[in-house]
């Protein structure tokens, strides 16, 4: 019976979704009242629903209920409980239901959180975020049921893609919907104001603290991501710029730009069109990034569906979603009016250039992802484009962003003052040379290759930048006023993209990576480190058996780590490999099995020394931490009820306390 | 001109500059490092001659896979059910490789044995490398070679 309540719930939230979109929306442009204050209850109505089905779906993967066939597909009986908890989200439908279930968490939020918002603004926002809902909820119930029946059922289901068994895994999907999920969310408030009309700068102050949520929520489940594939698919890498990472790394880019581009429209009124173009621009990415990685049209342990069907249901979505916002953009974007003039040199013209080389390296990975699909599609040849294409365009294009970090923040509104500038890169240049060049020296043990002074020499100008404006508030602000929340998240965020081009760029430079042929008892020596491999036992788990090695590694005759890496096999005869992992804030020491070689007991391993790769993670913590400070900012608390505009739809702005705003960032 | 004017030039130039440049540097970076996919079908035909570097793709063939003694370099041989070509690879090979599976291999012709750089196995059970699948498919009806389970959705 659970099953199928769990189908039941699922048709009523896509009933109320469509009540959620239909109603609100016509309410708020006929001016009903009535029909507007549906938008509440259709919204909790339909969380509760969703949840409800996402419940029934999670107990019939905890009491093994084979009879529901994407249970049967994707658990045993084998597996421990918590992964049985993220197998919901392991597949094609299940995955998609956790897609519609954050949807409705931002969207209850958004409810919540709204209602001292003109009334007819949030009904608009819920409106719009009805209709993504709708459109999901309908591939679902459509053509992704996750609770179709597998009868007879069978006594034990296949097992968990093993690649997901993970604890990085079980945390990445809901994280990176979260981010994706949450542009929803800008994008509501960008298309209600265009719907609305009341095309002024105030929407953007009330849609900041969700798109910045958003942001760090991206960040932190690409960084999850990032991490699990260097710790789980054994290549030791941190990013490989393949199609489905690129998925999530667009909108994350062109998220980036929405919030400084959000920054300045809020504040100086200036780029709105451009503002209301990057919020559709964003969500769009995020729902391309959805098909791309859902429709099967990828080939990677993300792409589950392979139903043709579906992929092209996705595509209609895709094209109506982007095709519809767009067309409104170009009907009413036009009305839109200009901001504050800005002189050439000041913080609008900054932004300006960071936000420019932000979509323009979205469109480059964009065009690198998406090549060998139409070029397949239009018989020009199967080709693939990898890491040569991407790595070095990327540097390139973000590093004008890196150049211009330090002076941003004093570059003051309108027109910056350049005596400051030119004081702040005179500093910032010898810290860069001096500080950073000692940094890349010693960590490089003396020997730094290009890349490496790169990293020092580009994070020690960005820290120079950051800390120095950071003084700056700390000698000319009283007490108190110094670090209001939206600066320290600026500072924060800065300050991890100094963290992450130390770590990407001495990581890269500095790894070693060797494979390597050892029996037991032998050893290899790399870098400082001597390995040294004592065989290989036999171990057994819930639902694995493994071969697992023993390597002690050592430096001049000091034990530093025993590691134990698994090469697992899984009781659906998967195998996979489990590297283990020393870590440390300066080097990883990282060592994965090969395979058995000959009848000596002889191993290929596959052993890594790499340091600094945890300031990749970190540096991308920090961004996404900077996201999550900057939302608590106190501006951003709508506190009395906005008086309703002239055509009883949009606001006026909200009072708030103008002064902070000059001063802050 | 008005200063408002003069701004907006000199933005919309810098616009233009940058996705002029940005679109050029996109264009070169793509005709320089796409990789080409071939069957050995294909490579014995010359269809690879022009390019340096591509993938071969295919089946491991049963019994063909021969590892050194001393060091990792394993010699193996892949099929697209027509022809078949020797590959040769020094590395650790993915969990997946194994006889009878689908490969994809990353590298260069050199005196009719394929090097490879890189050697990608499918990710799963029922998993088949999509363009690999189409490019071996009519290879495979001619000789009713069955194909793993990859059109069984997972």
């Amino acid at each position: 019976m659970m099953p199928e309540l769990g189908q039941v719930a699922l048709i009523l939230a896509l009933l109320l979704a469509c009540v959620q979109a239909a109603f609100p929306l016509l309410g708020a442009w006929r001016g009903s009242p009535a029909l507007i204050r549906m938008a509440r209850p259709a919204a909790t109505g339909q969380f509760v629903f969703v949840a409800l089905a996402y419940a029934v779906l999670t107990h019939a993967f905890l009491v093994n209920d084979f009879s529901v066939a994407y249970v049967a597909q994707n658990s045993n009986l084998t597996l421990p409980w918590y992964y049985r908890l993220s197998a919901v989200w392991g597949a094609h439908s299940g995955s998609l239901l956790l897609w519609v279930m954050i949807l409705n968490l931002w969207t209850l939020a958004v409810a919540i959180f709204s209602r001292r918002l003109p009334e007819a603004f949030a009904a608009r926002v819920l409106g719009v975020m009805g209709l993504v809902s709708v459109g999901f909820l309908a591939f679902m119930v459509f053509t992704s049921n996750p609770f179709l029946r597998l009868l007879p059922a069978p006594a034990n289901g296949m097992d968990l893609n093993p690649v997901l068994q993970d604890p990085g895994l079980v945390i990445h999907p809901p994280m990176l919907y979260m981010g994706y999920v949450g542009f929803s969310v800008a994008f509501a408030f960008a298309i209600a104001a265009l719907l609305g009309g009341a095309l002024d700068d105030v929407w953007v102050r009330w849609a900041r603290p969700w798109t910045n949520a958003a942001f760090g929520f991206l960040s932190a489940g690409i960084v999850l991501g990032s991490w699990w594939s260097y710790a789980e698919l054994g290549w030791g890498g941190w990013w490989f710029w393949d199609p489905v990472e690129n998925a999530s790394f667009m909108p994350w880019l062109v998220g980036a730009a929405l919030i400084h581009a959000q920054a300045v429209t809020e504040k100086r009124g200036g780029l709105r069109a451009w503002t209301l173009l990057l919020s559709i621009f964003t969500f769009s990415l995020s729902l391309l990034g959805t098909f791309l990685v859902r429709s099967g049209l990828l080939t990677s342990v993300h792409a589950f569906a392979s139903d043709p069907r579906q992929g092209a249901y996705l595509l209609v979505l895709l094209a109506l979603a982007i095709g519809g916002s767009l067309l409104l953009y170009a009907l009413r974007a036009p009305k839109v009016a200009g901001g504050k003039p800005f002189a050439l040199a000041s913080r609008e013209t900054l932004i300006v250039i960071g936000n420019l080389m932000f979509v323009v390296s979205g469109a480059m990975v964009l065009i690198g992802t998406l090549y060998p699909i139409i070029g397949d599609a239009l018989h020009l040849g199967r080709v693939s484009i990898g890491p040569p294409y991407f790595g070095p365009l990327f540097i390139v294009m973000m590093a004008p962003i890196v150049l211009l970090l330090p002076f941003g923040p004093f570059a003051r509104w309108g027109r910056a003052d350049l005596r400051e500038w030119k004081r702040v890169g005179i500093i910032s240049a010898l810290a860069a040379i001096f500080g950073g060049g000692l940094f890349a020296w010693a960590a490089s043990g003396g020997m730094p290759t290009w890349q490496a002074w790169l990293g020092g020499i580009s994070s020690a100008w960005v820290f120079a930048g950051v800390a120095q404006y950071a003084w700056k508030r700390w000698t000319t602000v009283r007490a108190g006023r110094r670090y209001p929340a939206e600066l320290a998240g600026m500072l924060l965020g800065h300050f991890g993209v100094g963290v992450f081009l130390a770590g990407a760029l001495l990581t890269n430079s500095l790894s070693v990576e060797r494979d390597v042929r050892l029996a037991p008892g032998q050893s290899a020596q790399i870098g400082s480190y001597r390995y040294q491999f004592d065989g290989v036992i036999d171990v057994r788990g819930p639902n694995w058996i493994a071969h697992q090695g023993t390597v002690v590694v050592s430096q001049d005759g000091h034990r530093v780590a025993v590691l134990h890496p698994q090469k697992r096999e899984y009781s659906g005869g998967v195998v996979q490999t489990k590297a283990a992992v020393s870590a440390g804030l300066f080097r990883d020491i990282y060592v994965a099995l090969g395979e058995g070689l000959g009848t000596h007991g002889a191993w290929a391993l596959r052993l890594y020394d790499k340091p600094f790769v945890r300031w990749v993670w970190l540096g991308g913590l920090f961004m996404g931490l900077g996201g999550f400070v900057t939302l608590l900012d106190r501006r951003f608390r709508v506190r009395a009820r906005v008086v309703a505009g002239d055509d009883g739809t949009d606001g006026a702005r909200a009072a708030p306390p103008r002064k902070l705003r000059e001063a802050g960032a | 001109m008005r200063p408002l004017r003069r701004r907006r030039i000199i933005l919309v130039a810098l616009i233009l500059g940058a996705v002029a440049l940005a679109t050029s540097a996109m264009v070169y970076g793509l005709s320089q490092n796409m990789n080409y996919l071939f069957t050995p079908s294909q490579v014995l035909a010359g269809k690879a001659h022009a390019y340096r570097s591509f993938r071969l793709g295919g089946m491991v063939v049963d019994g063909s896979i021969k590892h050194d003694q001393h060091s990792l370099l394993v010699d193996f041989s892949v099929t697209d059910g027509d022809h078949t070509m020797p590959v040769q690879y020094t590395g650790i090979l993915p969990d997946l490789f194994r006889a009878n599976q689908a490969v994809i291999a990353t590298g260069r012709l050199r005196d009719g044995v394929f090097v490879a750089s890189e050697v990608l196995a499918k990710h799963d059970a029922t998993y088949m490398p999509r363009e690999l699948k189409q490019a071996m498919a009519q290879a495979h009806l001619k000789h009713h070679i069955a194909l793993p389970a990859a059109e069984a959705a997972p």
